[in-house]
């Protein structure tokens, strides 16, 4: 360490920023807990993005025949929609509660590997803004978040907003893996002394299977851009039938990843639903090592069913019995799931703050999401039900009654551990009930339009088809859930600043996020704890109920003990920046050529900086 | 008029003393009232909305008028009806629990530690495969009923898809309609489905479910339709810009009837008198360049269409258009968007944008998009005349 620091000496590119104050103590920051706030910010901001297209598609939709959006508009909107909620939103909350809670969680005083972790989340910032330039430069995508070939071929979508898709979501991929990876060497590696696997908080646990289920999902959609890249750009034919490709291949590659990816988008939020139900019951998780398994079963599982999105392509019966079949089986973990989170409720004290209320509707939502998924797992009936808006009603109940729900409740249980203040529970109650009447007065009736005869993607509908005033009630519904998110918006800001003082444990938590202060200092734990059950930090606080005994108390920590933390890096940000102009040059390839090489080659210095920095700043040892 | 008795047992059951009913059912829903309401309510709700609200619509899944829909319905029903007792059942202990178990004011003792119960864990793990079992088992029988058509006579139409319209063949009968397919009553009719450009879905909710239309391959679906009647149909699949506009018609005929519509249009119709307007119309037809992606006589011949669908993938502005030999037979235009009125049709002709929003002809044709060919209103009067006189002959 000291021999390639001190080669290195005199060379002022390569040596490591100290500072962690300012801007550009965020830019080079590879602390987990701040990469997860950027996170977050970043999320939420997209978040915001994404709710303002959905509130102009409710209003176009509002009546029969409004002409308040273009038909290429509308494409344009429920596409960046879908394709924002999934990518830039859900996946990247999560990430930032993994980020965040993750590590502290396990006892580990950062990820695996804090520079890859950087990466990831400038890799997400620009491969979402990537995507979102397409707005500027040429018309925003417009073939669904799904993008089925052939539309998306050039005959039928000559624009530039197909490319800018396809490259975004390559981005945004590579940066999936890379975090995936790093959390999951974390999880196995980095685990306080006694945290079997049997005790990992559940949390943590589905942040496990969620990192496997993307480091095989992602590259299977790679490979489908890729293919798509090529079609677009080098006149191959992968997917064009004329040319003996086959579109049917896209969409088998699409949700080979599109499946899992609807785990990875739900099963963190159960988890924090894992966390929350108990702590607020003041009981253990009913059924922790079932809870597990059940989250395990629905990843490897989630690989298994990709065709019962694809029910009326033609596959025939016996394929169809098949994924029918492997889709029932679903039920059945995700059933013992609710189960176990109700059961978790018996004979417990039950108080609603805010997490709370958020983690049981969740549950109340996520079970109607459940039950209208058995629905069109049959697939004579989802013959009726496919590419209607009851499949809309489906999938809002499973992402937003699900994962958004599930997530809130994570942001107001774990927002004061980020900040050191509380959010405010009037707020937080506000804000829960008008956004819980609001996404079932929007979600429920989509279930009769659509068995009505609404086709979903359509701009506008005939008022002969008599769903014109279940549009409304879903309009009415969507306006009110936007409005929920002023009192979030508010909430936060205001919280900032005003909130009460958090202390380390506001809630009585079970996990050891709770036993350091709040916010906790960037190396998590002075002394690394040691555990002997799922509840360390509960039962430290309740040694004569611990079931394993409480351990003895870690030792007060040395004075002017030094722990060793990685220093910031600018390479990570310059990396990604190669990467993403690279992009642009591959995009705009026919045009002005030298801006992809000049991308690749920022990307291989920024590698070899990376390589060759020291791994700590010379001016920070002895630090501490 | 004699009196049935009902018995059980040799007993009358009208004899029996009855228990009384009002006692009890006071007190149950003095018990549980308020959860109980909500729970009956949402039931009503719910019921209410089903049965009630929907299957008149022209586009309801309730209101199945053949076989295959009828079969995905009752299947649907079937499911639905399991699906409300899970609803309620989860959802009712859920809510209960939420009330029962609020912890008290001022109690700060911990509640007693239950950290799970093997048996439970098992018998909620195996139910759940019960009450999937019980679904998969009529799931598979339908899967297997609606797998091949019935044996026997049956009707063949190829439903070729379009961005953004449906044109229908009839291989056995030489014909070649477009957005409106004509079919017998109580007999099967075997779809092939293929498309020229990308993928559609071709649905008609009230006969069958959605099957894909996709490029390079034939899916085959069937159906039958119970009676007469005049049903929606709508691509169900993303397939471009006027995607929400791709819409059909089904019109169900007897036999006789039947036979009767396959023989117009198999019957060329009248020529237009000299020197009227629709005369003017054929004429004008032909020059502003029309014919290059509409045929106006006979069917389509054998690749004609193809050849106009490839002609667009390598850039020519072409693209295969409806046939309009029969055009002013049908009631509807533009792909079931409006009834077929001479107002609406002229007004399409002016400006196709207006009335259906990124269509092909719009886009491609000379009409409108060289300056130089506009349609003066001349043209567009005798376009309309002329459209509106090809019928078959009336018999």
């Amino acid at each position: 360490m000291a021999t390639i620091a001190g080669g290195m000496k005199g060379r002022s590119i390569l040596r490591r920023p100290t500072g962690t104050e300012g801007i550009w103590g965020w830019i080079t920051t590879v602390d987990a807990k701040r990469i997860g706030v950027l996170y977050g910010v970043t999320a939420l901001i997209f978040f915001i993005a994404g709710g303002l297209e959905a509130l102009i598609m409710r209003v176009q939709l509002a009546s029969p025949e409004q002409n308040i959006t273009s038909p290429e508009t509308f494409n344009q909107l429920f596409t960046m929609h879908g394709t924002t909620m999934v990518f830039l939103v859900i996946m990247p909350l999560n990430a930032a509660f993994f980020n965040f809670v993750m590590p502290l969680q396990i006892g580990a005083r950062d990820v695996a590997f804090p520079r890859l972790n950087a990466l990831s989340y400038w890799l997400f910032l620009f491969g979402g803004l990537f995507l979102h330039v397409s707005f500027i430069a040429a018309g925003p995508p417009d073939a669904g978040w799904f993008s089925y070939a052939n539309l998306t071929e050039r005959p039928f979508s000559p624009e530039n907003g197909i490319d800018y898709w396809i490259l975004s979501l390559q981005l945004l991929g590579v940066a999936s893996v890379l975090s995936s990876l790093n959390f999951i060497v974390t999880i196995i590696n980095l685990r306080a002394k006694g945290m079997s696997f049997m005790r990992l908080p559940v949390f943590v646990w589905m942040t496990f299977v969620v990192a496997f289920l993307l480091v095989l999902a992602m590259p299977v959609i790679t490979i489908g851009l890729v293919l798509l890249m090529f079609d677009r750009f080098t006149g191959t034919s992968f997917f064009i039938p004329s040319g003996g490709g086959d579109p049917v291949l896209w969409q088998h590659l699409f949700w080979v990843f599109g499946h899992p990816e609807v785990y990875v988008l739900i099963l963190p939020p159960m988890g924090m639903v894992s966390e929350i139900l108990p702590v607020f019951s003041r009981k253990p998780l009913f059924g922790y090592k079932f809870v597990v398994l059940a989250g395990i079963f629905i990843g490897v599982t989630g690989f298994t069913v990709w065709s019962h999105h694809m029910f009326s392509v033609g596959l025939g019966p016996i394929a169809n019995t098949y994924f029918a079949t492997a889709t029932f089986l679903v039920g059945v973990p995700t059933g013992v799931k609710i189960f176990n989170w109700i059961a978790t409720l018996y004979k417990g004290k039950l108080t609603f703050e805010t997490p709370m209320l958020f983690a049981l509707a969740f549950v109340a939502l996520f079970t109607i999401g459940g039950i209208s998924g058995v629905m069109h797992a049959s697939p004579p009936t989802d013959l009726q039900q496919t590419d209607t808006y009851f499949i809309v009603a489906h999938f809002h109940y499973v992402l937003f009654g699900g994962a958004i729900f599930g997530m809130m409740g994570g942001l107001y249980y774990w927002f004061p551990k980020v900040t050191g203040r509380m959010l405010n529970e009037t707020l937080g109650k506000l804000h829960f009930w008008f956004m819980f009447i609001g996404a079932n007065l929007a979600f429920f009736p989509m279930h009769f339009s659509g068995m009505a005869g609404m086709p979903r993607r359509i701009y506008t509908y005939d008022s002969d088809l008599g769903v014109g005033w279940l549009n409304m009630i879903s309009t009415v519904g969507a306006l009110i859930m936007g409005a929920s998110f002023l009192f979030l918006v508010y909430n936060i800001l205001h919280s900032l600043k005003k909130g009460k003082a958090a202390g380390n444990d506001p809630w009585d938590g079970h996990t050891l996020e709770w036993s350091v202060s709040s916010p906790p200092p960037i190396h998590n734990y002075d002394e690394i704890p040691t555990v002997r059950s799922n509840r360390p930090y509960w039962d430290q606080k309740h040694p004569e109920l611990a079931e394993h005994g409480v351990p003895p108390p870690p030792p007060a920590p040395r004075k002017n003990k030094h722990i060793a933390l990685p220093s910031p890096s600018y390479w990570p940000i310059v990396l990604a920046a190669g990467m993403t102009i690279a992009a642009f040059g591959a995009l705009y390839h026919e045009t002005i050529l030298p801006v992809l090489p000049i991308g690749l080659s920022i990307a291989v210095i920024a590698t070899y900086a990376w390589v060759l920095e020291p791994p700590i700043a010379k001016q920070a040892e002895g630090h501490h | 008029m004699p009196r049935t008795r009902l018995t059980l047992k040799g007993v009358d059951l009208r004899e029996r003393p009855l228990p009384n009913r009002d006692s009890r059912s006071t007190m149950s829903f003095n018990k549980l009232s308020p959860r109980r309401l909500a729970i009956l309510t949402l039931t009503a709700a719910l019921l209410l909305l089903v049965t009630a609200c929907l299957p008149d619509r022209p586009q309801s899944t309730f209101g199945p008028e053949g076989k295959i829909a009828r079969d995905q319905l009752h299947l649907f029903q079937f499911i639905f009806w399991i699906a409300v007792i899970v609803f309620v059942a989860v959802e009712g202990v859920l809510v209960y629990f939420i009330f029962k178990y609020r912890r008290k004011a001022g109690d700060t003792t911990l509640p007693p530690q239950i950290h799970g119960n093997n048996r439970l864990e098992i018998a909620w793990t195996i139910l759940p495969v019960f009450i999937l079992a019980a679904i998969a088992i009529p799931t598979y029988r339908t899967i297997a009923d609606h797998k091949d058509p019935p044996e026997g006579d049956a009707l063949k139409v190829e439903v070729i898809g379009h961005q953004w319209w449906w044109e229908f063949r009839y291989p056995d009968l030489g014909v070649v309609t477009a957005n409106e397919m004509h079919i017998p009553i109580n007999k099967t009719v075997v779809v092939d489905l293929e498309s020229q450009d990308v993928i559609h879905s071709f649905w008609i909710p009230k006969l069958a479910g959605k099957t894909d239309v996709v490029p390079g391959r034939i899916n085959v679906m069937w159906l039958v339709a119970d009676k007469e009647g005049n049903y929606y149909g709508q691509c169900a699949e993303l397939c471009g810009l006027a995607h929400a506009q791709m819409r059909f018609r089904v019109i169900s005929h007897t036999q006789e009837n039947f036979d009767k519509w396959v023989k117009g249009q198999t019957t060329a119709p009248p020529q237009p008198a000299a020197n009227s307007a629709a005369a003017r119309g054929a004429q004008t037809f032909v020059t502003k360049g029309c014919l290059a992606c509409h045929t106006i006589s006979g069917p389509d011949a054998p690749g004609v269409q193809e050849g106009r669908a490839q002609g667009f993938e390598q850039g020519r502005a072409v693209f295969p258009a409806p046939n309009l030999a029969y055009f002013g037979d049908r009631g509807t235009m533009a792909a079931g968007l409006f009834d077929l009125t001479e107002d609406r049709l002229a007004k399409w002709l002016q400006d196709p944008d207006e009335l259906k929003p990124g269509n092909r002809m719009a886009e491609l044709a000379q009409a409108y998009a060289d300056p130089g060919s506009k349609l003066s209103d001349a043209d567009i009067e005798a376009l309309v005349a002329y459209l509106m006189s090809r019928q078959a002959v009336k018999n």
